[in-house]
């Protein structure tokens, strides 16, 4: 008897959809083992960290507001990733859209004074997206027509990112009036992307508390990408570049063409997420606002398989593990980072869980003709 | 510019480079199986955090780091199995790892203190500086030199180390049969296996190994060059080591030219802030992220001016026998 690896002839659609599932829930075992060695009580953790997330009409408003960013982080990868672009620097195009958006918001009173909100949005949304797409296409020219690594430049460009934008909040654009805070001065409420409650009036049963329109954004977001991908020719041209580059090539598709493109609209999106988290959320540019999203968006596309609605889905559950995180901080002292430990966790038996879609094991009654050593 | 500037420079240099040398060369080896690893920053960072609060505990610099090697193994297994048996995507396990390591060593860190309390803070033993004694007493009294002699010479025992290591891996790759095996298996696997060479446990073998050198070079960051435990201690060493790995073109004795002339990017850098030079102290820490990007550039823009393909064969491919890949 011998066990034999053999290669399905179509992937399996059972596995397809058992294999998440029991991904996460195998994931969820192997982090309560490690809670278990590290003295704490694994079920209780869970427990907590649940309720935290999805407890309560409160708990659910901020799980949503936790995950708007996650979402458009994680369109932004998965349409790279689509085509094998390794965008690892969607959190750099995330810090410079917040800068673009921010620098809408403190300039633009002092040219149009009382500018109106729509202004505001249209301005603001526009630069946030321009400078994230402009972050996305220094790697992207450099490896459409150099052909350096984009993995190393999009990352050390999240360093160069951050440290921008640290400069201008503890430098030039610091608040005079923020006692030594680190941040500029708060933007006039024009400029606030609005709450869902302030502006839709809602049954009292609805509590979307903080929830804001970045949320409208990401599902706007996620339909164009899905409208992109499987009705468009530039749809089709990504995906068969990232199914198979030669064949692309001799199809006479421009693959230089399609990787600046796809960058402007995948540092385009993860800018529009700088944008939610100031224009919504801080309202003004300050530490805090760059905090790993374009690290959890690259397990938020893999876990949805790079499918624009997946991403929605999977960036709650991220955001639920985010906040339930942050509950047993609170509520049991223990380290938020138990979160990342997890998410970690779920893409490796997601990643490990592939195999099972892609071969099966049988056994075999002869001995193979050839040993491996 | 004076002498005893250029020197102290040099001495920084080593300090600040040796971290990336180990880092470096073990994703050499990985790499050089045909396994790319992009998880250096996440086992770098255990690496720290495992071996600063072993030396904390048992007050030995030693445990620490047998510490962080087991724990760089371990990760480094985690990569092996999904990638080589499992044969999941390279680049988004080395990532998933990457993002579980640092999220792991922050949890650590935050728990491994004495009665459960946090690392932060704590001063554990150290690294001492090599021949402290020795120096003093006979080099640094020689006139004129024994000053800047003594500064470079002052270096703990991970650097010596490292200019021992370095020679050592490179012999292994180039000179010795499993070296050749190694190489063998990276450049074309099915020639390997039909050869009777094991290819998924040489992959197996070096994934492994390449995690422990990596996971010292985190060691040292925290037990010498900036001893104690802080949260984002690596801060992207990891992926400079990678970056490196290229710029070394896959050798041992370049990546060491390579770590010592970013150590020399940093050191410059916190001369000049120390100096309190007029550019503001953000712009200065770009420097090391700047100058990564431009010389991958260069590098693959020469390399492929020259037609040189100096990338293992089958880096980032996995091997299923009688199966086409690539």
């Amino acid at each position: 008897m011998a066990l034999k690896i053999e290669k399905r002839m179509e992937p399996s659609r059972t596995a397809n959809i058992l294999v998440p599932i029991i991904s996460i829930l195998l994931a969820l075992v192997a982090g309560a083992v490690l809670l278990f060695l590290a003295g704490v009580d694994p079920m209780a953790t869970y427990a907590a960290m649940l309720d935290g997330a999805l407890g309560s009409s409160y708990a659910i408003s901020e799980t949503l507001v936790r995950a708007t960013p996650l979402m458009l982080t994680g369109l932004a990868v998965s349409i790279a990733f689509r085509m094998l672009f390794w965008n690892i620097g969607a959190e750099g195009q995330l810090a410079m859209g917040a800068f673009g958006a921010t620098g809408v918001a403190i300039l633009l009173p002092n040219i149009v004074p009382d500018a109106p909100g729509w202004l505001f949005f249209i301005l603001m949304m526009t630069a946030a997206f321009a400078a994230g797409a402009l972050w996305g296409l220094i790697p992207a020219a450099l490896k459409a027509f150099l052909k350096v690594n984009e993995i190393i430049t999009t990352l050390m460009l999240n360093y160069i990112a951050i440290l921008w934008i640290q400069y201008l909040y503890f430098g030039p654009w610091k608040d005079p009036q923020g006692f030594g805070f680190p941040g500029t001065a708060p933007f006039p409420e024009a400029a606030w992307l609005p709450r869902i409650k302030d502006v839709i009036n809602l049954p009292a049963a609805f509590n979307t508390g903080r929830v804001h329109f970045g949320l409208a954004i990401a599902i706007v977001a996620a339909i164009f990408i899905w409208v992109v991908l499987d009705r468009t020719r530039w749809g089709y041209e990504i995906k068969v570049i990232g199914e198979n580059p030669r064949a692309a090539r001799y199809a006479g598709i421009s693959i230089v063409r399609n990787i600046l493109l796809v960058m402007i609209l995948s540092g385009g999106l993860a800018g529009l997420a700088g944008y939610s988290q100031v224009a919504a959320i801080s309202h003004r540019l300050q530490q805090g606002i760059v905090v790993g999203d374009g690290y959890t968006a690259i397990i938020v596309a893999w876990l949805a398989r790079l499918n624009p609605f997946g991403v929605l889905v999977v960036a709650v559950l991220m955001a639920a593990l985010f906040v339930g995180g942050d509950q047993i901080q609170i509520s049991m002292g223990l380290p938020a980072s138990v979160s990342l430990v997890l998410q970690g966790a779920m893409l490796f038996f997601v990643l490990g869980g592939g195999f099972f879609t892609q071969y099966r094991l049988r056994w075999t009654s002869s001995q193979p003709v050839v040993s491996s050593q | 510019m004076n002498v005893a500037l250029l020197v102290s420079i040099l001495a920084v240099s080593i300090q600040a480079g040796t971290s990336l040398v180990y880092a470096t060369v073990g994703e050499i080896f990985t790499e050089r199986s045909g396994i790319l690893n992009l998880g250096v920053e996440g086992i770098m960072i255990m690496g720290a955090v495992t071996s600063f609060a072993a030396a904390y505990h048992t007050g030995s610099v030693w445990v620490g780091l047998a510490a962080a090697m087991l724990a760089g193994g371990l990760l480094a297994t985690i990569h092996a199995v999904l990638t080589v048996s499992l044969r999941a995507d390279q680049v988004v396990s080395g990532l998933a790892l990457t993002i579980f390591g640092t999220g792991l060593a922050s949890f650590l860190g935050q728990r491994l203190g004495p009665e459960g309390k946090p690392l932060v803070g704590l001063v554990g033993p150290r690294f001492p500086r090599f021949a402290d004694a020795f120096f003093q007493s006979t080099i640094a009294k020689i006139p004129g030199v024994g000053g800047p002699l003594t500064q470079i010479f002052n270096q703990d025992i991970l650097v010596y180390a490292m200019f021992i290591m370095v020679p050592l891996a490179s012999y292994w790759i180039y000179r010795t049969r499993p070296g050749l095996h190694l190489r063998a298996v990276g450049e074309s696997p099915g020639t390997a296996d039909a050869l009777g060479i094991g290819v998924s446990r040489t992959r197996y073998l070096y994934t492994i190994f390449g995690g422990m050198l990596v996971a010292l070079g985190g060691a040292h960051l925290s037990l010498a060059y900036t001893p104690g435990w802080t949260e984002n201690i690596t801060g992207g060493r990891g992926w400079i080591a990678i970056a490196l790995v290229i710029f070394a073109t896959w050798n041992p004795y370049r990546a060491l030219i390579g770590a010592l002339l970013f150590g020399g990017v940093n050191a410059i850098q916190f001369r000049l802030q120390a100096a309190g030079a007029s550019i503001p102290a953000p712009f200065l820490n770009m420097l090391p992220y700047l100058f990564t990007i431009v010389v991958l550039t260069i590098v693959t823009v020469y390399e492929n001016v020259n037609k040189r393909v100096v990338a293992p064969a089958a880096l980032g491919l996995p091997y299923i026998r009688g199966e086409r890949t690539g």
